[in-house]
């Protein structure tokens, strides 16, 4: 099963099998890792599932949709380049061993 | 205190159930946590049912809160598939229907509601599909395959996602609307139209003002139906949302003050202190709203199962949160906030023909809701905005070059 590598605000890092088909953010909440909430149940919806990717792996994700986008514009920790609702991503094996950085605040 | 912890025991395991569980434990409750829900799954989200799920492959792991290894690692004791038949408030004990009796110190009902039945004659009863649980989807995802025309009875939510989904499943779909709009109760008129217009844009058959009057079934597996305004539809699968009721039968049998829902105070205890309840069960007096109020919403139940756990963990909290919602029908996310019971103002910010539009609702100048169509970014400056009791300016609030959160700062 591919892996992702969550690292908190403190840094630590979690390494999680996440089958292909869930996104990020169901992988992380599922596995009660605190650091993302989810509490649109991944509909995109709320933005409190943003995390930063690594930058290896900023090209190899789905294209971002327009809402997406706006909600990034109000997350609770600020917007960088490498910005993604980690509900947009579903795991593929392409993304085995990806990087995300979760933010101080949701 | 008693020499032996009993612990909590929840009933119900949807989102309020789950979020009890979750907060207790993340709260530093350290005694026993048993959780009792009829439904044979482990704890999983329903909003996805009537969504995306059919579309999204249909896996049900997809939609547990957690997976299996949670609720051992937080020792969580699980009765799944059984459902909770009395209560004994006096020696605080909950019987189940497997003859097990479980011990609590406080009880937490997060029983949810029932769905309401069509009215049908029984030959056809069992043969109506409804969407509640994961076991209900399943049934229509194994018939949805060889079905091609669908009758949706309901125009609410549940009702419309479902409509959606069939459509983008390629199945044809009409819609039987009792009322005058779809949605009534829950959006706006003018967001209710640019809805009907959409789903009749995107192939749906909706009749208003419409119903079942008589059903028969065919002899190729199908029903006909005779609608009281005298149509006549042939399909092969029936669908209903209705709405639901409020499961209060263990309530009531507790003899728990119940009135169209469990009553709970702002701390979301019942009439006996030892228990609470949350969720869609549940009514309440919201500071929001001027008379008692029952809320059918994620939100509402993860909310109240925060102010309940915080409660029992001795911090004590309100529940006093400002309600919010969602839906998704074709591209269209649909995002409320706020209670809009009694505005008598609506202001559109953005256009109706861009498919992308807020409308911020007020009763006199006070914004009390801010209903949203594919503007998310706004639903969630909305949301801070109602929390604050700030209330934009009829200009602003039309005005798309002030950002919603902006007005935050003042």
């Amino acid at each position: 099963m591919p892996k992702v590598v969550y690292v908190d605000f403190q840094g630590n890092r979690n390494e999680l099998e996440v089958a292909n088909g869930m996104t990020l953010m169901q992988g992380a909440v599922m596995n009660g890792l605190d650091g993302i909430e989810g509490e649109c149940s991944g509909s995109c919806a709320c933005a409190t599932c943003h995390c930063y990717v690594d930058e290896a792996y900023l090209d190899k994700l789905p294209e971002m949709s327009e809402n997406e986008d706006e909600l990034l514009d109000g997350t609770a920790s600020e917007r960088l380049g490498s910005s993604r609702l980690s509900c947009q991503i579903r795991m593929t094996d392409d993304l085995d061993g990806i990087v995300v950085q979760l933010p101080e605040e949701q | 205190m008693g020499s032996k912890v009993a612990g909590v025991v929840i009933i119900g395991g949807g989102h309020a159930g789950f979020q009890c569980i979750d907060s207790l434990r993340k709260g530093g409750y350290a005694g026993p946590i048993t959780l009792v829900d009829a439904d044979p799954h482990l704890p999983y989200q329903r909003p996805p049912l009537s969504k995306g799920y059919l579309l999204e492959g249909a896996d049900p792991d997809t939609l547990l809160f957690r997976t299996a290894a949670y609720y051992s690692e937080q020792s969580v004791n699980l009765h799944l598939g059984i459902a909770a038949a009395a209560i004994d408030r006096e020696r605080h004990t909950v019987q189940l229907t497997n003859g097990l009796s479980l011990s609590y110190d406080q009880l937490v009902l997060a029983p949810g509601a029932s769905i309401r039945p069509l009215r049908v004659p029984d030959e056809i009863a069992d043969q109506v599909h409804y969407i509640k649980t994961l076991g209900d989807i399943d049934r229509i995802n194994t018939q949805l395959g060889t079905a091609q025309n669908l009758v949706v009875v309901g125009g609410g939510f549940i009702g419309l996602e479902f409509a959606a989904t069939a459509r983008k499943l390629g199945k044809n779909v009409s819609v039987l609307v009792r009322g005058p709009r779809i949605m009534n109760q829950n959006v706006t008129p003018e967001l209710s139209r640019f809805m009907l217009e959409q789903h009749r844009a995107h192939g749906a058959d909706i009749q208003l003002n419409t119903s079942i009057e008589t059903v028969s079934r065919l002899d190729n597996g199908g029903f006909e139906i005779l609608t009281t305004d005298g149509r006549t539809l042939s399909c092969d699968m029936l669908v209903a949302g209705i709405g639901v009721t409020p499961d209060t039968r263990l309530a009531e049998a507790a003899g728990l003050e119940c009135d169209e829902g469990i009553v709970v105070d702002a701390g979301c205890r019942t009439s006996d202190p030892a228990i609470y309840a949350a969720g869609d069960a549940v009514c309440f007096t919201h500071p929001l709203a001027d008379t008692r109020i029952r809320i059918e919403s994620v939100q509402n139940a993860v909310d109240q199962a925060k102010v309940i756990a915080a409660n029992i963990l001795g911090k004590p909290a309100e529940y006093d949160s400002a309600p919010w919602f969602w839906s998704d029908q074709y591209e269209f996310k649909l995002q409320m906030a706020g209670l809009h019971a009694g505005y008598d103002h609506v202001v559109q910010r953005g256009t109706t023909e861009s498919g992308k539009f807020t409308l911020f609702l007020y009763r006199g100048e006070r914004l009390i809701a801010v209903h949203t169509v594919n503007k998310p970014a706004d639903h969630m400056a909305a949301r801070k905005l109602l929390a604050a009791g700030i209330s934009p300016s009829f200009d602003e609030a039309a005005d798309e070059n002030v950002k919603l959160n902006s007005l935050l700062k003042r």
